[in-house]
Formats: structure tokens, C-alpha cells, sequence
């Protein structure tokens, strides 16, 4: 798929851009919580609604986010965007995604100095973490069944949880380490051809 | 001049940080210490407390923030975009890349690698959220009590949750839906 190439008038690719902004916008303005609490909103809007990209491709760009510079929500719209729209696709679905932020931020930066010492909205965002913490354990729940496929990678994931999660070593190390695992058990054949 | 310098200095954070938003606090520290007219300590610890309580990407929401209390509007989207654009350019480069390579051995074995851990981390993420929105590990350290070692509120609001996320005719509700009600409730009982 390459912009204006798919035998698509220039008029569809400009829609579609602004098809992705929107998308992305929608994402942006429904993650509470950074990153990872973006992921089943993610999978809802463009796993599920657009099919712009798979759950496994999600998972791929996710880890390629993690250790290449700057946030993680940026890169992987900016990964999905370039896969389906080249170049503009990914400048659409990045000014997406910052977008809800930079407009909520300018107006709590503005009027309300004090916005998180807010009594309800205090309260309101300890109800809301308690939702996202159940968000984010049935996006795990999708991952490991579409990411663990075999006992290698079983090991895997225990083992980056453990030293993510447990001991606090920076992901980017659990990645790269992780990434090393894969070519050697590719190297010996341990790895299940998809 | 003031535009130019945020731009630059969140360019640099975005180019430099690795590993989502919160790798970007050390950056912020050091920018209050060189630039302390721009933002105060106390200001970085009120721009963490926003940028867990608003939607969007934490990295963006204190770019947005710095930018805009030094320079207006201009300034948040100096900082904002300068914070993005090396994201952009890197993941560009990288995507046209690997859309080339995927069908590469090399590629398929090291993504191997990378699901099954990537899956860890955000088990580890979903831990760490757990432990703020359900465990009360300070209280439960003074007083070693299991009864404490719990958020009640938390714990009952996660768990409906976690069910009615996998209750079958519920299937098609917007996990934003669940969000809102849980703000709802939230002011109810806390």
C-alpha cells in the first residue's frame, strides 16, 4: 500500500489521512496512564475497527518503541501511520495522538493551576486507575496468548516481568537482552518458522 | 530565542530518552536546573501529578506544560513538537526498514525474541499499576496486617472490571466506557 498509489484518487487519500488523525485523536484523548494503557485502545480502534495493523504487529512495534528514542504512544502511531500511509500516514497519526493532549494540557496550563489537587478529580482518577489496572491485565492476557507461542518464549516473558516488573531494570535492557535470546534460538533451530 | 531553546532542549529529550514518558524525567530535572526561570522543582512534581490525571502520552503532557508556562501556546508546540520529531524521523527510517527485511530470517527470529518479552513488560506495567491503584504496601508495612495489604475500593472496582471485560454480551463496550464509569464511581466512594 503506497499513498496515492493504490488506485485512489488524491481526494480518498486526503480523507484517509485525516481518517487516521481522528483515530488517533480518539486514542489519545482515551489513555489514561501513558504507554501501555494505550494498548487496548490500541486494540479496539485499530486492530479491531480499522485493521491497520494485527495484535502482532502491535506487539512488534511496541517492542521496537521501546528501545528506540522518545514515547512510546508517538512511535508506535508513527509506526502504524507509515505502514498503511507512508510517510504522511505516519506524520496524521502522530499529530493524532498529541493532539488531545496538547489542547487539554494548554487549557489545565491556563485556568486551572491546581487541577490535580482537585479533591473529585483526585478521586476520579482513583477509580479510573483501578479501571485501567483492569484494562491492562486483559491486554496481557491477549499479548501472551498472541506473543508466548512455545516454552522459549514462555521463559522469556517470566523472565521480563521479573526484571521489568519485580527487580526494576530499565525495559529497554529486557528488550535488547531479549532480542539477542531470539537470534541465538533462532541460530539453533529453536524457533517455530510462522 | 526562548522558542528556539525549547524546541532544541525537547528535541534532545526526545532524542535522547529511551523508553517512553517517565524516561523523560530525568531530562526535565536537568532542564530545571539549567533553565530554573522555565520550571521549578516544584512545578515538575505538579506536572507528574496532571500528566497521571489527564488522557495522552505523559511525554507530551509535560512538553505541552513546560512549553506553554514559558512561551504560551507557541511554546507548548515548540516543545511538543520539538519532543516528537526525532521519534518521527528514527521510526520512519526504522519502519521502511523493516517492512523491506520482515520476511528476513534475522528479522523473524530477533521479533521472536521481542513478543514474548514485550508481553512481559506489560505484565510488569499492569503490576506496576496495580500496586498504586490496589495494593497499600505503605500501610501494610507498618502494620504487616493482610486486611491492609489491600485498597478495598481498588481492589472491588478492578475486579467488576476484569469480569464484566469478559462477560460475553458485554463484549462489544468501549473500554472507555468502563473508564468513565470508573471516574463516576471513583467520586462515589473514595
Amino acid at each position: 500500500m503506497i499513498v496515492f498509489a493504490d488506485g485512489a484518487g488524491k481526494e480518498t487519500a486526503v480523507k484517509e489521512l485525516f481518517e487516521m488523525f481522528l483515530t488517533f485523536a480518539k486514542v489519545g484523548v482515551m489513555t489514561f496512564g501513558g504507554g501501555y494503557a494505550m494498548l487496548p485502545m490500541l486494540e479496539r480502534e485499530v486492530v479491531g475497527a480499522k485493521k491497520w495493523a494485527t495484535s502482532e504487529e502491535l506487539l512488534n512495534y511496541f517492542a521496537v518503541g521501546q528501545c528506540t528514542p522518545g514515547i512510546i504512544a508517538v512511535n508506535t502511531a508513527t509506526f502504524i501511520g507509515y505502514k498503511n500511509r507512508r510517510i504522511p500516514g505516519a506524520v496524521a497519526a502522530t499529530a493524532g495522538v498529541i493532539f488531545p493532549s496538547l489542547i487539554i494540557i494548554m487549557v489545565i496550563a491556563a485556568f486551572l493551576q491546581n487541577f490535580a489537587e482537585i479533591a473529585f478529580v483526585q478521586h476520579a482518577f482513583a477509580g479510573v486507575r483501578a479501571v485501567v489496572t483492569a484494562l491492562i491485565i486483559q491486554a496481557v492476557i491477549k499479548f501472551f496468548k498472541s506473543g508466548v507461542k512455545d516454552i522459549t518464549g514462555f521463559v522469556i516473558f517470566v523472565l521480563a516481568f521479573i526484571l521489568a516488573g519485580i527487580i526494576g531494570i530499565s525495559s529497554v535492557y529486557v528488550v535488547i537482552g531479549a532480542l539477542i535470546v531470539g537470534l541465538i534460538a533462532g541460530r539453533l533451530g529453536r524457533c517455530k518458522e510462522q | 530565542m526562548t522558542y528556539l531553546l525549547l524546541f532544541y532542549e525537547f528535541f534532545k529529550t526526545g532524542l535522547f530518552a529511551v523508553g517512553g514518558g517517565l524516561a523523560t524525567l530525568p531530562f526535565i530535572y536537568d532542564m530545571s536546573a539549567r533553565y530554573p526561570e522555565w520550571l521549578s522543582i516544584g512545578d515538575i512534581s505538579n506536572m507528574i501529578a496532571v500528566s497521571e490525571s489527564t488522557p495522552g502520552p505523559m511525554g507530551v503532557n509535560m512538553a505541552t506544560y513546560t512549553g506553554y508556562t514559558t512561551g504560551g501556546v507557541f511554546g507548548s508546540l515548540c516543545a511538543t513538537i520539538g519532543l516528537v520529531l526525532p521519534s518521527l524521523i528514527v521510526i520512519i527510517i526504522i519502519a521502511g526498514f523493516l517492512q523491506k527485511f520482515q520476511e528476513s530470517r534475522p528479522v523473524k527470529h530477533a521479533f521472536y525474541g521481542l513478543r514474548p518479552a514485550v508481553a512481559g513488560l506489560i505484565a510488569a506495567a499492569a503490576f506496576q499499576v496495580f500496586k498504586v491503584a490496589v495494593l497499600t504496601l505503605e500501610k501494610f508495612s507498618q502494620t504487616r496486617s493482610l486486611a491492609d495489604l489491600f485498597d478495598l475500593r481498588g481492589l472491588i472496582i478492578c475486579a467488576v472490571t476484569l469480569v464484566l471485560l469478559y462477560l460475553k454480551p458485554l463484549k462489544k463496550i468501549h473500554p472507555i466506557v468502563y473508564i468513565l464509569c470508573g471516574a463516576v464511581v471513583g467520586i462515589i466512594v473514595y
